[in-house]
């Protein structure tokens, strides 16, 4: 990795200070942990509406006569056959099979955007770059000329309904709109990561600046509006209850899509890097699957830890959490194939106290159906 | 909220207050927020022999596990109840309801550990 680098702040930087967010570094990034406690802004997500930035996360456009076929090529989803305005789900694997990161791809009518993570944007554009001979593509790293929010929490279609030039409520899921305010555009995308409904917002620097002026007033959200911004902290509890998958912790470079229960976003009728390795996987089964974890007791395991079958290893916890919703404590962990059934009982090494842990489906957490 | 200048810190994030032949020991504010919302907190048998430096215990948040170590050798004679059963308290108060147990020690003296000032000038908040 390269040495000592400036960190990176987002266009809403001030406004987290202003705020009083408690920031850290995650990526690179300086990003606000939370502003008034991880388990309120995560119950305040759950029960009405929150904002995040997550302006850290990697936006790159492609664009060119040849920019279907090099992701064809790069994605392990079939992106081919997607509409303008439509968004899919879709992993960068390696040769062997590896995950290098998940990303969401989103069919623009001129070009196409990936949003990937924070942590993967310089190592995927690089993996890119490599990977272009042949193509008429040409990618561009946007993430510095924009800004990128999400807004989530059962409440949020509602009032963004009201808030928006144009209603939200009549996107799909994994669907985007651009909408226009004034001269400046922007994307609405109903997807998250919160197991929440809700939309994420991508714009120029300028106009997000500018549309947080509108819903702060002096640093704060007025208390009329039913929304409040929220950290990264609670981010973790939300995705984790919602069973999703965080790179670094349940994906890396040594998982494959098929031990990580995403077969789905794998397709089986086209060749592309990775794609033999990733047969043979599918073909002779994982060796290890990931699975969710009910956890006995308050204590919380965390990635790392040793998953016991009857006393002996048999696989590692990936995250764990004591999950705020659900009044209890879950893990996501990678075991054995023939343990991941639901219902397995197993144990979770808590430094030395062999605790019991039971193999729960995914997700943990479901929201209850909009009304 | 003031580091109370009234007991010691350890670099390890530990406060110890003399009270007689005994000790209260607790973690101090920056711990506290460096962890987050505390979840859990497993503290130690009563009349549990401590060593200096050694792990009596763990704090765990809903973002991190991190283990309390003992300042001085000495006995635990009690733990703060109150803590164990409503965790928050440590984020409440962490330098006075939040306390975490009382250990019986032959030590007196303290220079060894930092001042309020030394503390927070080490650990700016």
């Amino acid at each position: 990795m390269s040495e000592q680098k400036k960190t990176l702040r987002t266009p809403f930087y001030d406004l987290h200070i202003q705020t009083g967010a408690k920031m850290v570094d995650f990526a690179g990034w300086e990003m606000p942990l939370l502003y008034r406690g991880i388990i309120p802004e995560h119950q305040q997500t759950r029960s009405a509406a929150s904002v995040f930035d997550v302006s850290h996360m990697g936006r790159l456009e492609f664009r060119g006569d040849g920019a279907v076929d090099f992701l064809e090529h790069v994605l392990t989803r079939k992106i081919r056959n997607a509409a303008v305005g439509q968004s899919l789900y879709s992993l960068v694997c390696h040769d062997r099979g590896g995950i290098l990161d998940d990303v969401i791809v989103s069919r623009y009518e001129k070009h196409w955007l990936m949003v990937c993570n924070a942590s993967n944007r310089e190592k995927l554009l690089a993996w890119f770059s490599r990977h272009t001979a042949g193509y008429a593509v040409t990618i561009k790293d946007e993430t510095m000329n924009t800004a990128m929010v999400a807004v989530q929490g059962p409440k949020v279609i509602g009032l963004l309904d009201e808030l928006l030039p144009e209603p939200v409520s009549d996107l799909k899921r994994y669907h985007f709109k651009v909408q226009r305010y004034l001269f400046f555009s922007f994307t609405v995308f109903r997807s998250g990561y919160t197991g929440e409904d809700g939309v994420e917002i991508i714009c120029g620097t300028k106009a997000a600046q500018m549309g947080m002026g509108f819903l702060f007033k002096q640093g704060k959200i007025p208390a009329e509006v039913p929304m409040q911004p929220a950290g990264l902290g609670c981010r973790d509890t939300l995705r984790l209850e919602a069973g999703m998958p965080l790179y670094g912790h349940e994906l890396d470079e040594s998982r494959d899509p098929i031990s990580a229960g995403l077969s789905w976003a794998v397709a089986a009728d086209k060749a592309f890097v990775g794609s033999d390795a990733i047969a043979r996987i599918r073909a002779e089964g994982p060796s290890q699957k990931l699975v969710g974890l009910l956890v006995d007791g308050p204590r919380t395991p965390r990635q790392g830890m040793a998953v016991l079958s009857g006393g002996k290893p048999a696989g590692v916890v990936t995250s764990g959490t004591a999950g705020p919703t659900l009044g209890r404590t879950i893990a996501m962990a990678y075991v054995d194939a023939p343990q991941a059934a639901a219902g397995t009982e197993l144990a979770v090494d808590l430094r030395g106290a062999a605790t019991r842990a039971v193999v729960s489906p995914l997700p943990f957490y479901r929201r209850t159906a909009a009304s | 909220m003031a580091t109370p200048s009234d007991r010691f810190y350890t670099s390890t994030h530990e406060w110890i207050k003399p009270q007689g032949d005994s000790v209260v020991v607790g973690i101090s504010k920056f711990a506290v927020d460096e962890l987050t919302d505390v979840t859990y907190v497993e503290m130690p048998a009563i009349g549990r022999k401590l060593v200096a430096g050694k792990a009596f215990g763990e704090v765990e948040s809903v973002k991190a596990t991190s283990e309390i170590y003992a300042p001085v050798d000495g006995e635990v004679i009690e733990v703060n109840q109150a803590v164990k059963d409503d965790p928050s308290l440590l984020n409440q108060d962490p330098y006075d309801r939040g306390w975490l147990i009382k250990m019986r020690t032959a030590a007196t003296d303290f220079s060894s550990f930092l001042t309020a000032e030394k503390y927070d000038a080490a650990h700016p908040h």
